[in-house]
């Protein structure tokens, strides 16, 4: 008896794998010929890594620890006036007006090079998608005393039920909707 | 005298094994219900760079796979040593995986066709050129839904 189980046993653990099934998920441009929106240059946060892995946003040399600050930063500005209808009431940034105007027109663009290392890459989009969860966390405590990322792993959740997911995906949108993540990942040239 | 002759005499008993299949079955079940088959052999060295800010691919039917990474050593004096792309159980070129895709996406259940994701593993040592080439063949064949996927750590350890 215990043989024949041994030998289950051990085929199972030859032939079967524990799968690695956690990443970062990102929705690439669809191929588009038209011409591209217009974006002010100030609502456009360009972040760059060169060949030798260095970050330039804005064309300036930054450290990776700063990334998700200075993306913060130009997230949360909200520098539109008040009375110009872009107005940003939920925004606790600077309010300067030489940056993004609101979190619904500012757009991140990450480009990289050939050279570049693929570890460099992931974790530049890792600070950029994490500036992304604290704002939208920081809003969905507001409004309803959980964080967004619990709300959303539990709406991926098979085990929730589809009463809960519609009520999740509600709450989700309205935060969404104040955080969009327009952030585009441009060509290599 | 004689008690404690008594207590000497009678060797120890062996420790019954008639408790062994139970352990090995419910070791036997956990295995299959935690793993999954392997559906091709890695060819490539496959090192995930670490992300803290992920999500979990649930389900797996609607998953295709691609490998990207050096070959491993037994497959190096043939292919080189550069990162290579690997589809189901061979190499490929870039342009092939806008095929591969397609063929992957026609197998697939027609409700499920629409909603798959491309889950990208890629090696921490490949360079973004192979990536962006692939991204650019995703694009084309509107598999726009990518996951990068890591492993769960702080992102900070991969750049050193």
């Amino acid at each position: 008896m215990a043989d024949i189980a041994f030998l289950l046993l051990i085929f199972f653990l030859v032939t079967t794998s524990i799968e690695t099934d956690v990443g970062l998920n990102r929705l690439l441009s669809p191929i588009d010929t038209s011409p591209p929106l217009p974006y002010k240059d100030k609502n456009i946060l360009l972040v760059r890594v060169n060949n030798n892995n260095e970050i330039l946003v804005d064309n300036d040399l930054v450290d990776i620890t700063d990334l998700r600050k200075i993306t913060i930063a130009f997230l949360d500005n909200g520098g539109a006036a008040p009375d110009s209808g872009y107005y940003c009431d939920y925004c606790q940034g600077e309010r300067s007006v030489s940056s993004s105007e609101n979190p619904n027109k500012s757009v991140i663009s990450l480009s990289s090079d050939r050279e570049t290392s693929y570890a460099a890459f992931i974790t530049i989009q890792n600070e950029l998608v994490g500036a992304y969860n604290q704002l939208r966390n920081r809003e969905s405590l507001k409004l309803y005393g959980v964080k967004y990322t619990d709300m959303e792993s539990e709406y991926m959740s098979p085990q929730t039920s589809k009463v809960k997911k519609a009520n999740l995906k509600k709450k989700m949108k309205i935060i969404q909707q104040r955080y969009p993540q327009k952030l585009s990942e441009a060509e290599i040239k | 005298m004689s008690k404690f002759a008594k207590k000497k005499s009678g060797e120890l008993p062996a420790v019954s094994t008639a408790s062994l299949p139970d352990i090995v079955f419910m070791l036997l079940f956990f295995f299959m219900t935690v793993t999954v088959m392997k559906d091709s052999t890695v060819k490539v060295q496959n090192t995930l760079p670490n992300a803290s800010e992920i999500k979990k691919l649930e389900k797996k039917d609607r998953v295709i796979t691609i490998y990207v990474g050096a070959p491993t050593q037994e497959y190096q004096s043939t292919f080189g040593s550069e990162p290579k792309i690997q589809l189901n159980d061979k190499f490929a070129s870039p342009s092939e995986v806008g095929d591969f895709i397609l063929m992957e996406r026609a197998k697939k259940a027609q409700e499920l066709q629409n909603v798959l994701t491309t889950s990208l593993k890629v090696d921490k040592d490949a360079n973004m050129g192979l990536i962006s080439d692939i991204k650019q063949e995703l694009r084309k064949v509107n598999a726009l839904k990518v996951n990068y996927t890591t492993y769960e750590g702080d992102a900070f350890n991969n750049i050193n």
